[in-house]
C-alpha cells in the first residue's frame, strides 16, 4: 500500500492574539525562480545559503529611472554608489547601462580603476579623503567633492603640488523639512557656512568650484524633500554665480530613494508608503525648472543606491533544525543569519518558500546560525511546518548587504548572478579558511606545533 | 492528562472541556494525541507513523517529542 503524504504535528490554540493563526496560510508565498532559473535547482548545484542577484531586473530597473529623469531633463547622469554594492559584477553592469561611479573612500576608488572606470567618471564623496588619494583623484580629474574646510587646504596643497588649478565641488547640507537632517556632512546652506566656503575657495586661488553636491538621507519617503532640496541647491547655484562669479557645471543631488522594502514600524505596504520613480524624479526636475535662470541647463547627477539594487537581490536560506520555544512558538534555525544581513536592523523582509507546503500554519519565529540572542531574521511570521532542508527566500537584499555583512563565526557564501541570458555565473565565490588567515601573523614563539 | 478528555472532531478542531479552549489540529497531531492517550510510548507512536506515511522514523522522533513538547506548553500533558 502506498504511504501517505507526510504531514508534520501541528497545533495551535484558538486565541486572539494569534487569531490569524491556525488556519491554513491566505495564500502562501511561493518563489520558484529567480530570473527563471530553478532556485532548487541552483542550492543543489552552488550550495546553501547564496546571494543571487537578477542582471535582466538589474538593467531593467536602471533604464526605468534613467528613463524617469531623462524624459523629464535631458542633461542627467547616474552615478553609481558603490558602498550600496561593490561586487564587480553588479558595478559592471551600472557601467554598461551608462552609470559612472561614486566612490567615499580611496577603497572604492581603487575598485573602481581596477574595474576600468576613468577617474574623469569617478565622484569621490566622503568625509575622509587621506592626502595621497586626493593627489591621484586629482591628477586622474576625479569630481572631487569637498565635505570640510580642511580638505580645502588639502586640496590647495595638492594644487600647489601638482601645479594645476583643481576642479572642485563642495558637498551641501540644508533643512529639507526631514527628520533626523543629515547636517553632519558638508557645508550648511542657511547658516552662511556654505557660501563661507565658496568664498574661501575663491579667495585661495587654487580651486575652481565647479559642482554642487548634497545628499539628504536614505530611504527617503518623501519625493517633496527632493523639490526642496533641489530648490535650495539651484538658488544657492545662482547666488554663487552672481556674487562669487564661479560657473557651476552641474548640480548632484545624492541618492536615498527608496526601495520596496518595509520598514520596520510602518504598518502599511511599500507598495503604499514608497514614491514612483516618477514622483522623485517630477519633484527634482520641476524644482530645476523653477530656480534655474536663463539658459542654462547644469548637467543633474544622481548616486542612487538602494533604490536601483535591493530588488534585484535575494538569500536563499536553508532550514537546519527547529524546535518549539517556551512560549510555545516555533524556531527555526536557518544557514544564514544578520551576519549577512545588515538590513535586517530596519527591514521586514519578503519571505518566501519554493514549495507549496500542505497544512496548518503556525507562529514562528527565524534564526540564523549565531550563537546570539539578536540573530533573529523574523521574528514573527505564519509558516507551515517545514522540513530540514526547505528553503526561504528572503528579499529585497541587494542593497548594503554583500558590502556591510561580517564575516563573524562563520564564512561568508556565494554570490550567484542570474544573467540575461538565463545562465548562472558564480560573482563572489565562498570564502574559506584562507581568506581569513591570509592577513594573520602568528609570532614564532606562538607557534603550537 | 488532559488529551484524554479533548473532543476531536473530523474538520481539525479540538474543544478541551475542562478548561473551554479550543484548537485546530492536523491528521498527524490527531493520531499522535490518540496514542498518547492510549499510553503508546514515543517511539512506538514514530514507528507507526513512518509506517502509514513518507517520513522516516528518525524524524518523526523527533517530531513527535517536539508535539509533546507543545501539548505541554498548552498544558494538555504533564
Ligand atoms: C554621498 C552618498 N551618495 C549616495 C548614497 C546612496 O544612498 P541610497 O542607497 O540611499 O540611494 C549614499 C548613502 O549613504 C551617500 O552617502
Amino acid at each position: 500500500m502506498a504511504k501517505k503524504t507526510y504531514e508534520k504535528p501541528t497545533i495551535i490554540k484558538v486565541e486572539s492574539s494569534h487569531s490569524k493563526a491556525g488556519v491554513p496560510m491566505p495564500k502562501q508565498k511561493i518563489r520558484k525562480t529567480i530570473g527563471g532559473v530553478n532556485i532548487d535547482e541552483m542550492v543543489d548545484k552552488f550550495g546553501s545559503p547564496l546571494f543571487i542577484f537578477d542582471e535582466k531586473a538589474i538593467r531593467e530597473k536602471y533604464r526605468r529611472a534613467y528613463e524617469a529623469f531623462s524624459s523629464r531633463y535631458p542633461n542627467v547622469q547616474f552615478g553609481w554608489s558603490y558602498k550600496t554594492n561593490y561586487l564587480k559584477a553588479v558595478c559592471a553592469v551600472f557601467h554598461q547601462e551608462g552609470a559612472i561611479a561614486e566612490v567615499v573612500s580611496e577603497f572604492e576608488y581603487e575598485k573602481a580603476r581596477e574595474l576600468g572606470i576613468d577617474g574623469k567618471d569617478i565622484i569621490y564623496n566622503g568625509p575622509f579623503k587621506p592626502y595621497e588619494s586626493l593627489v591621484t583623484a586629482a591628477k586622474e580629474g576625479a569630481k572631487i567633492h569637498i565635505d570640510t574646510f580642511d580638505e580645502i587646504n588639502d586640496l590647495e596643497k595638492v594644487a600647489d603640488e601638482l601645479g594645476l588649478e583643481i576642479p572642485v565641488a563642495i558637498r551641501l547640507n540644508m533643512d529639507t523639512g526631514i527628520y533626523p537632517q543629515w547636517s553632519r556632512f558638508g557645508f550648511n546652506i542657511e547658516s552662511g557656512q556654505a557660501m563661507d566656503a565658496v568664498k574661501r575657495i575663491r579667495a585661495g586661488g587654487k580651486l575652481r568650484l565647479t559642482g554642487l553636491h548634497a545628499h539628504i538621507g536614505t530611504f527617503m519617503l518623501d519625493a517633496n524633500a527632493y523639490k526642496i532640496e533641489t530648490a535650495k541647491m539651484v538658488r544657492f547655484m545662482n547666488e554663487v554665480e552672481e556674487k562669487v562669479g564661479f560657473t557651476i557645471e552641474y548640480i548632484d543631488v545624492g541618492g536615498g530613494f527608496a526601495s520596496k522594502n518595509h520598514l520596520k514600524g510602518i504598518y502599511q505596504p511599500p507598495e503604499v508608503v514608497v514614491p514612483t520613480i516618477d514622483d522623485y524624479a517630477e519633484a527634482i526636475t520641476s524644482a530645476l525648472y523653477e530656480n534655474l535662470k536663463g539658459n542654462s541647463y547644469p548637467k543633474l547627477y544622481l548616486e542612487t543606491g538602494r533604490h536601483l539594487i535591493d530588488e534585484a537581490g535575494y538569500l536563499v536560506t536553508s532550514v537546519v533544525a527547529s524546535k518549539t520555544l517556551p512560549d510555545s512558538r516555533r524556531s527555526y534555525i536557518v544557514d544564514a543569519g544578520v551576519n549577512l544581513l545588515y538590513t535586517y536592523f530596519w527591514y521586514k523582509f519578503n519571505i518566501e518558500l519554493t514549495r507549496e507546503v500542505s497544512g496548518i500554519s503556525e507562529p514562528a519565529m527565524i534564526n540564523g546560525p549565531l550563537c546570539m540572542n539578536i540573530d533573529v531574521i523574523d521574528e514573527s511570521i505564519l509558516l507551515p511546518r517545514l522540513k530540514r532542508g526547505d528553503k526561504l527566500v528572503i528579499s529585497p537584499v541587494g542593497a548594503y548587504n554583500v558590502t556591510q555583512w561580517m564575516q563573524f563565526i562563520r564564512y561568508r557564501p556565494r554570490v550567484l548572478m542570474v544573467t540575461e541570458d538565463g545562465n548562472v555565473e558564480i560573482i563572489r565565490e565562498k570564502e574559506d579558511l584562507s581568506d581569513i588567515e591570509k592577513r594573520e601573523i602568528l609570532p614564532e614563539k606562538l607557534k603550537l606545533k | 492528562m488532559r488529551i484524554e478528555n479533548l473532543a476531536i472532531n473530523k474538520n481539525g478542531f479540538a474543544f478541551d472541556p475542562t478548561t473551554g479552549e479550543t484548537f485546530t489540529l492536523n491528521d498527524t497531531a490527531r493520531e499522535i494525541i490518540e496514542d498518547l492517550a492510549k499510553g503508546i510510548d514515543e517511539k512506538e507512536i514514530a514507528k507507526k507513523l513512518s509506517k502509514e506515511y513518507e517520513v522516516t522514523e528518525e524524524e518523526a522522533f523527533n517530531d513527535v517529542l517536539d508535539f509533546k513538547e507543545k501539548l505541554k506548553l498548552y498544558g494538555l500533558l504533564s
